[in-house]
């Protein structure tokens, strides 16, 4: 079913909670390097198939195939516990809403930063450091934080944080689950800002769940609209956006431009 | 070190004890459960470093005192045995003499002090000084078989992170010690890799008998009661503790020579000679120390 | 001064049991108390160890309190020793505590119910005022049992509406067996019940006090509390039928929580449960709420109280574990001290020698 090229595919997917669907043959592509936003109010559907692409859920039915670095493609659902978790640490990242979820919040920033590369064999306590510096750079974190625990990081930083130690191992493929939620809105541009950058600039592949249209125009080429667990509209994002043709795509559109 | 001294010290303690247990089980331990223990050592053997579950039983000596060591002892000792047993390096400490009494009064086999002439050695806490030899077995009692407990507390968790060798964790550790003093802080219970694969806690050994475990002749069991689990190294396994390339690891011993023996090459304790804070350096390994003061005497 | 701290341990050791046995004996102008009285009179306490000790034997019990000076976490030890060299002939049947030959049976959420309320010997409503006649004349027998007819678990009546979820189903495998494979997770309710069965009465307690404060906050009730006599029947291999190998005194406590209902089960009560031997009712009252907080996953509840932690509570639950672990702090440990010493000595010397240098260089 994955076309060649393709880093992601997923067709049929179904989960339902009880008697509610949260994902209702729902299909999704992703190719290299693109930016695929999923939108949907809360209770959508969309973090659920943001877990079960990224495999930290199984589906009722339907299958998620991904192509490994090597070119070789395999099916999540037969994928060996190990192997996917190595996938997790190596080619693929995760960035949650909430960055203490992910980040060490007694280890410091450049332990927190390092510990992808340690994972993966690193065994130089300079290049490690030299690395994390210049990642801390890299998210505009000033480098003396070096030494610093997460927990005297603002908000912003904290996600930013994340971010560097995410990237540091060049992933090919990056989850993003509302990446800029529960942050003020001059914190949220210019971390968008940074994003977009980055993203650009590594050729990284995302799949970003968020539930503001403005998040997805800002840093998607791609979109899909989810609502009671079915994508109701898909397309490129100016496109969608500008032209909606769902009747819930419209609704969600008019409700920002109002808001 | 004469015929004679060796045989004063190779001594049978029900002797020294007034009532042999003639109502338990040669070694405590019935023959159903010492079986279900080796089949745990095999696996051990098999799958070095790896903690191998076991139905750990109650023993009559508290948890934490050294009932897993006493279990493995327990399950691979023969009427033929000679066994020593230390601890901090002492066959006299209390805890040594305990042990060395439980078996003395449940097995009745032959005790002794010299390093070379046992043919099982339990241990907490030190490798004997004296190079061990092949067909000779290590015991060492473990209070925490696993060396990410500090990091991650679940069981669950750290038993899938050994599943997928998944070690970044222990790095990062060393990466925050380096990063706070300049070093690497651990200096006992210093995490070892083991043929490459496991990682594994050493027990609370001194970072400084690391080396003596690497490619050791003797086979070295682990056992740990409370926690239930057992883990081994067959002889000459690569066993390497963890460090960066850029800052590996160190032994590390007081910079003195021992006031009685003056090895200056042993792991030393420290003694409180008096309340001004005079103090002494000797052995902590008492059979190497004696050794070397009766042959410096009979010189 | 002569080098004399290693040496000594065997005098030592001799010496300190020498000085243990005189003072468990105590003044010896006074009658030594024999473990039949132990039996007797201090019943609770022998409970107590019969359940931490997970061994049904009050004269062991008995003597295991004498000889451990009246510690009863140092006489669940003594017990649990001596068990574990016991053989093993098989399993009784579940013990149908429906039939029990009650001493004792409340129940909180009906005022009555098929069988009746029965308070028999409880502390609940006595003054606690220290008697000074209590050695005195011995006191009045009770009064002849009214024997209570059938008394049918209270659950069972809010059963036929359905308001409650029902026993689990019996499973055709054996149950979890912790004194033969040790713990592993997740751990199955078998496995926890069995924990709990053994575990401390003052942990029990704390986290099931926890529980009540809003640490994993549930709303329980007790449905029935009962004490009595079970019978224990064992089915050997070689006779293909049950037989009636003896009593025990058991008591068992079934909490009854509110559940607001999750996405696959109805709004309904459930349960927890607790039960263990002797008379022990602030025991299994602490089990059944541990229990049902230990549920709270399962019933797709929000987590996170310690009292909802499975891996957390089955780890800690031991006495004889955690007793063990704690005091061996107590051995030396100078060995690992020391290098800890050097390595405290050598960051000493490093920051003194370049006090303004970065530590991390």
């Amino acid at each position: 079913m994955m076309e060649d090229g393709a880093l992601l595919a997923a067709r049929g997917l179904e989960l339902h909670f009880g008697a509610i669907p949260a994902l209702d043959g729902v299909d999704a592509d992703l190719w290299p390097g693109e930016v695929l936003a999923i939108v949907g109010e809360s209770g959508s559907g969309k973090t659920t198939l943001l877990d079960v692409l990224s495999g930290r859920m199984r589906p009722d039915a339907g299958h998620v195939q991904v192509r490994s670095a090597d070119g070789g493609v395999s099916d999540l659902g037969t994928m060996p516990a190990p192997a996917l978790r190595a996938l997790h640490r190596s080619d693929w990242g995760f960035i949650h809403q909430n960055p203490r979820d992910a980040l060490r919040m007694r280890v410091s920033a450049g332990g927190n930063v390092g510990e992808r590369m340690m994972a993966q064999g690193s065994r130089h306590y300079g290049s490690i450091r030299a690395a994390a510096i210049d990642w801390l750079q890299q998210v505009e974190i000033d480098p003396s934080r070096i030494d610093d625990m997460p927990g005297t990081f603002s908000g912003g930083m904290l996600q930013r944080l994340q971010i560097a130690r995410t990237l540091v191992t060049h992933p090919r493929l990056v989850f993003m689950d509302e990446p800029t939620g529960g942050l003020d809105v001059s914190v949220q541009a210019r971390l968008l800002d940074l994003i977009r950058t980055l993203v650009a600039r590594l050729g990284i592949a995302v799949v970003l769940v968020t539930h503001d249209i403005a998040v997805a125009r800002l840093l998607a080429g791609r979109i899909m609209v989810m609502q009671r667990g079915r994508v109701v509209e898909t397309g490129l994002t100016d496109q969608v956006l500008d032209d909606p043709q769902h009747g819930y795509t419209q609704l969600l559109v008019s409700s920002v431009l109002s808001a | 070190m004469t015929e004679d001294t060796m045989t004063d010290d190779t001594m049978t303690e029900d002797t020294m004890t007034d009532d042999t247990m003639t109502d338990y089980t040669f070694a405590y331990l019935d023959e159903q459960t010492k079986r279900m223990i080796r089949r745990a050592l095999l696996k051990a053997v098999a799958i070095p470093g790896h903690q191998v579950p076991f139905g750990s039983r109650e023993m009559p000596l508290p948890y934490g005192w050294g009932t897993g060591g006493i279990q493995v002892t327990a399950s691979i000792l023969g009427r033929d045995d000679v066994l020593k047993v230390i601890d901090q390096g002492a066959d006299d400490t209390t805890n040594a003499v305990s042990i060395r009494r439980f078996f003395a009064r449940t097995a009745g086999v032959a005790t002794t002090t010299h390093t070379a002439d046992a043919t099982i050695i339990q241990t907490r806490h030190r490798i004997p000084e004296h190079p061990l030899h092949e067909g000779q077995i290590l015991v060492f009692q473990v209070p925490m078989p696993e060396p990410m407990s500090k990091l991650q507390p679940s069981r669950a968790e750290t038993r899938r992170m050994h599943a997928m060798a998944e070690y970044g964790l222990m790095h990062v550790k060393l990466y925050e010690d380096i990063t706070r003093y300049g070093h690497i802080a651990t200096s006992y219970d210093y995490p070892v890799m083991v043929h490459g694969r496991y990682l594994m806690s050493p027990s609370p050994i001194p970072a400084f008998d690391n080396p003596k475990l690497h490619r050791s002749a003797a086979l070295q069991l682990f056992g740990a009661g409370r926690e239930k689990r057992i883990y081994a190294i067959p002889p000459h396994t690569d066993v390497v503790s963890l460090d960066f390339d850029d800052h590996p690891f160190r032994a590390i011993r007081a910079p003195h020579a021992c006031a009685l023996c003056n090895d200056a090459t042993t792991y030393l304790d420290e003694v409180v000679t008096d309340d001004r804070g005079t103090r002494m350096y000797v052995c902590s390994d008492t059979d190497h120390c004696t050794t070397r003061v009766a042959a410096q005497e009979a010189a | 001064m002569a080098y004399v701290a290693v040496k000594g341990g065997e005098r030592a050791i001799d010496a300190s049991h020498a000085w243990l046995a005189s003072a468990r004996r105590g003044d010896p102008a006074l009658p030594a108390i024999d473990a039949a009285q132990v039996q007797a009179q201090l019943g609770r306490a022998v409970d107590r160890v019969m359940a931490e000790g997970a061994c049904y034997d009050r004269e062991l019990a008995a003597r295991a309190i004498l000889q451990a000076q009246g510690d009863l976490i140092e006489a669940a030890f003594l017990l649990r020793a001596f068990r574990t060299t016991l053989p093993r002939f098989g399993h009784s049947r579940p013990v149908d505590t429906a039939a029990m030959r009650l001493q004792r049976r409340v129940s909180a959420i009906f005022k009555d119910m098929p069988g009746g309320q029965l308070l028999g010997p409880t502390y609940d409503y006595t003054h606690r005022l220290l008697d000074p006649t209590l050695s005195e004349a011995p006191p009045a027998p009770p009064e002849a049992d009214a024997a209570p007819g059938d008394t049918p678990p209270v659950f069972a009546i809010l059963n036929h509406e359905g308001l409650v979820e029902p026993d689990p189903a019996p499973s055709a495998a054996a149950p979890a067996d912790l004194t033969r494979e040790p713990l592993a997770f997740p751990a199955g309710r078998d496995t926890r019940l069995q924990a709990l069965a053994r575990g401390d009465e003052g942990f029990l307690l704390a986290l099931g006090y926890s529980t009540q404060r809003g640490w994993g906050g549930t709303h329980p009730f007790v449905g029935e509390l009962r004490v009595g006599e079970a019978a224990v029947w064992l089915e050997p291999p070689e006779l293909g039928f049950p037989i009636d190998i003896g009593d025990l005194v058991l008591t068992e406590c079934q909490m009854v929580n509110q559940f607001a209902g999750s996405k696959t089960a109805p709004p309904q009560f459930t349960r927890g449960y607790g039960l263990c031997f002797g008379h022990g009712e602030r025991k299994a009252m602490g089990m059944a709420l541990v229990d049902r907080a230990l549920r709270a996953e399962e019933l797709g509840e929000a987590t996170g109280a310690p009292a909802q932690d499975i891996e957390f509570v089955l780890y800690h639950s031991d006495n004889v574990e955690a007793t063990g672990f704690v005091e061996h702090l107590k051995l030396p440990h100078y060995v690992d001290f020391q290098s800890e010493l050097e390595t405290i000595r050598r960051m000493r010397a490093d920051v003194e020698a370049a006090p303004l240098q970065e530590a991390a260089e």
